[in-house]
């Protein structure tokens, strides 16, 4: 096995330093926004923005997913703050699976670079499949928990 | 936001001053809600923070170990069975900005890698293997490894389908 270099090493701490500096802002910011958010929106994030019923609430979760910006980390900060506000867990799926899967604001980039057909038809089924899977997750672990 | 900004990391600073002229604004009008909401910030960071140590080993492990060169000689030499799975376990382990790899399958596009490969490695790619401390700080273990192992599913129907579809429109 070839021994890592003193070098490589180097260079790789210096590249995690340098991407975990980009990140860190937007996971503060991320988390001071959704505290702000969270703090004077209590009642409507939970019952007036989501609440409508599962389908729905996933829907919605999936189409926040979609247009959302921002590294993975701001949906798990997000998702697991609004658990804890009180939507439900299928939404909240919804919006995780689909703020990884799902690009709308990348949509024009992924069209020039695999095809304007590949890109809508892989965001379309992305979609879909977010909503079935916060479905199939949910009642997986709800069965799980009976078992 | 511009390339530039987002290499340079510049745009998530410009995130968190906008969120803190927020805080500054927000508590012109209700100080007692901007400070509840900083005590609720407190909270979560405190955390969070471990947590974050851990992402950092992560993150610097694979780019230690991984290099792009070698996912990409994987995905471009299989089709078949060994295809997919290279496609499954390269998405899951790229990092970086999803831009990068749009042109690295490009590239292996235009040397005739199956479309499904390339909608299930960009499938793939919803599987944070350096994130999963966290997933599970906030959502536990099962809930974390049930979603990761019907995500994996879904790459590979996904991939299908996508392609499927791309073929019945032609």
């Amino acid at each position: 096995m070839n021994r890592i270099s003193t070098d490589r090493l180097g260079k790789s701490f210096s590249k995690t330093i340098f991407s975990f500096f980009k990140i860190l802002p937007i996971i503060i910011g991320m988390l001071l926004a959704t505290s702000l958010v969270i703090t004077l929106f209590p009642e409507q994030i939970s019952t007036g923005l989501f609440g409508n019923g599962d389908f729905l609430d996933a829907l919605l979760g999936a189409s926040i997913g979609s247009i959302a910006v921002g590294h993975p980390l701001a949906s798990y900060l997000l998702g697991g703050e609004l658990l804890r506000g009180g939507v439900g867990l299928i939404a909240v799926t919804a919006l995780l699976v689909s703020w990884v899967t799902v690009g709308i604001v990348q949509l024009p980039a992924e069209s020039l670079m695999l095809g304007g057909r590949f890109a809508v038809m892989r965001n379309l089924v992305c979609f879909i499949t977010a909503v079935i899977i916060a479905f199939v997750t949910v009642f997986t672990i709800r069965l799980i928990g009976i078992l | 936001m511009s390339d530039k900004m987002k290499s340079r990391g510049i745009g998530g600073w410009i995130f968190l001053g906008l969120v803190i002229i927020s805080y500054a604004l927000v508590g012109l009008v209700e100080p007692e809600a901007t400070i509840q909401a900083w005590l609720f910030f407190e909270n979560v960071m405190n955390r969070v923070l471990p947590v974050l140590g851990l992402v950092f080993i992560l993150l610097f492990v694979a780019n230690l170990l991984l290099e792009p060169k070698w996912i990409k000689q994987y995905l471009g030499t299989g089709a078949g069975p060994k295809g997919w799975f290279a496609s499954v376990i390269a998405g899951m382990l790229s990092i970086g900005p999803i831009y990068v790899w749009y042109t690295v399958l490009n590239e292996l596009q235009a040397k005739g890698m199956r479309t499904a490969l390339i909608a299930t490695f960009l499938y793939s790619r919803a599987v944070k293997l350096p994130l999963l401390p966290l997933m599970i700080h906030y959502f536990g273990v099962v809930y974390t490894v049930v979603l990761c192992l019907y995500l994996v599913l879904f790459a590979g129907i996904n991939g299908i389908v996508v392609e499927k579809l791309i073929v019945q429109k032609r």
